[in-house]
């Protein structure tokens, strides 16, 4: 059977191939988070019944980080979950094998609550799309809103983000790899030439 | 992989892939006032039964169900095979069906591998003949992974009648590719030849067997096949291998007591050992759905991934 892995290799991957062309340092995202955190806090108002759920593999990472940002920003502590999307792809059965992940919600669910889905890269827009519907089967928020590292466009749905950390303009044979530290032992945003 | 054929087949990674996607299922479902998962919308899941099994058929139409499959339910025994249709000539049916998954029971052995020759879609053995039964052996040590952590180096004692179950067979050499070290107890009349070539020790004395086994799963006598003089009568095999109340107390505390169900109380497990919290007869029905749920997913959305 195939690795596990959660993302097409033309989206994101945390392998570390050396020749990228680095498109944010370990500043460089510490940095856009900071601002997404603020921007957070600025349009949901100080982020009253607000969830982070941030999507697998990275958006995980992120939601986590974003949600300890906000708490030393504004003094509120703001749950953070996960989604897994895996069931809800419309791809199932093209590709390699998709192992599913968890999906961690924090206690007292979705209902009624504004959730910001948070994810690496921003691509076709699939992934939110499964995400929506994933959401929408664990119950009924009161308004979605996307938060998102990298938006590097070719959208296919009409899907855009709330919060974007940055806009990187590739071509369809490109590839964005982003790191983190928690899964790759750094933290990077590369931009790779050709595609398999 | 595609097909879902024998344990024996299952590489460690495999095996475990799928306890874990089982578990996946398990959360992924549980709680939501809807238990339905949108990823198999659209496929088709045969279940193609030459024998009756109520409590299989549904579990794996339960699973499929879940998954948002659509199920055809082909009751073989009532059908045109009735009618002298050859087994051939069924699959032709199947795949003029279009049927993404056959589930297959038969009694003779390698059916399912025949099937998988003649048809594109994935087969998954739903117990053949003296063989095989690969879900029921995933949902054993699904269950026996939730209830003792992990299986390595574990001792599980598989007691009864070794020679006619198939579930047998495919706990064997799952838990063995699992790391566990089985222990096979029943009366030397009810051992298959060549059991000593089997990944397995093999015993004849339950009561030694039960100080140091870390679960225990009880087989069902086949009273059907009892008419061969395998035992000399019930009473004695109850005397000799049933799990009475004093027998499981010399389990250790913790030892789970697995049954594949249907029980016969009384014959191989006595009625109070069998209503005890100890058993897992239950959850071994719950976690059938969620295996099953698991390896539908698994071989239905992989692609041409061998």
């Amino acid at each position: 059977m195939a690795t596990p892995a959660r993302k097409t290799g033309s989206q994101s991957s945390g392998s570390a191939e050396p020749d990228g062309k680095e498109i944010l340092a370990h500043s460089d995202i510490a940095r856009v988070l900071d601002r997404m955190a603020h921007e957070i806090l600025e349009k949901t108002k100080g982020a009253e019944n607000t969830i982070l759920l941030g999507i697998p593999t990275r958006g995980i990472a992120l939601a986590g980080r974003l949600a300890d940002r906000i708490e030393r920003f504004s003094g509120n502590s703001i749950p953070a979950g996960t989604l897994d999307i895996t069931l809800y792809r419309d791809d199932l059965g093209q590709n390699r094998l998709r192992p599913l992940g968890p999906t961690d919600l924090p206690t007292g669910g979705v209902d009624g609550q504004r959730i910001v889905l948070v994810d690496d890269v921003l691509y076709s827009g699939r992934t939110i799309r499964a995400a929506l519907n994933a959401l929408y089967d664990l119950g009924r928020p009161s308004s979605v809103q996307l938060a998102i590292l990298v938006d590097r466009g070719h959208r296919e749905l009409p899907i855009r983000a709330d919060y974007v950390g940055k806009n990187i303009p590739t071509s369809r044979s490109e590839n964005v790899s982003v790191l983190l530290n928690e899964y790759d032992e750094t933290d990077a945003v590369e931009l790779r030439g050709e595609i398999e | 992989m595609k097909h879902l054929i024998d344990t024996a087949d299952l590489s460690r990674e495999q095996a475990e892939l799928l306890l874990h996607q089982a578990e996946e299922m398990s959360r992924a479902v549980s709680g939501r006032e809807v238990p339905k998962l949108p990823a198999l919308r659209g496929r088709t899941v045969v279940n193609l039964f030459f024998e009756d099994s109520t409590r299989t058929r549904t579990s794996f139409e339960t699973a499929a169900k879940r998954l948002s499959a659509d199920v055809v339910n082909f009751a073989a025994k009532s059908s045109s095979v009735n009618k002298g249709e050859s087994l051939k000539d069924t699959a032709l049916t199947l795949q003029a069906m279009g049927a993404d998954a056959v589930v297959v029971r038969h009694g003779a052995a390698g059916v399912p591998e025949r099937l998988a020759t003649w048809l594109p879609s994935s087969i998954l053995n739903a117990g053949d003949g003296l063989r095989g039964h690969p879900t029921q052996a995933l949902l054993d040590a699904y269950t026996l992974q939730q209830r003792l952590g992990r299986l390595d180096g574990r001792t599980v004692t598989i007691v009864g009648d070794i020679l006619h179950s198939r579930v047998a067979r495919s706990n064997v050499w799952l838990l063995n590719t699992l790391g566990a070290n089985v222990r096979l107890i029943g009366p030397p009349t009810l051992m298959p030849r060549r059991i000593e070539s089997w990944p397995a020790e093999v015993g004849y004395d339950l009561d030694a067997a039960l100080p140091d086994s870390d679960a225990i799963m009880m087989l069902r006598v086949q009273r059907e096949r009892m008419l061969g003089g395998f035992f000399p009568s019930e009473r004695e095999y109850s005397l000799r291998y049933g799990l009475d109340q004093r027998r499981a107390a010399r389990l250790p505390e913790e030892a789970p007591i697995m049954h594949p169900g249907p029980m016969n109380r009384g014959l191989e497990i006595a009625s109070a050992v069998a209503d005890s919290p100890r058993t897992t007869i239950v959850d071994q029905v719950t976690n059938g759905i969620w295996v099953r749920m698991a390896a539908l997913y698994l071989l239905l959305t992989n692609g041409d991934d061998e």
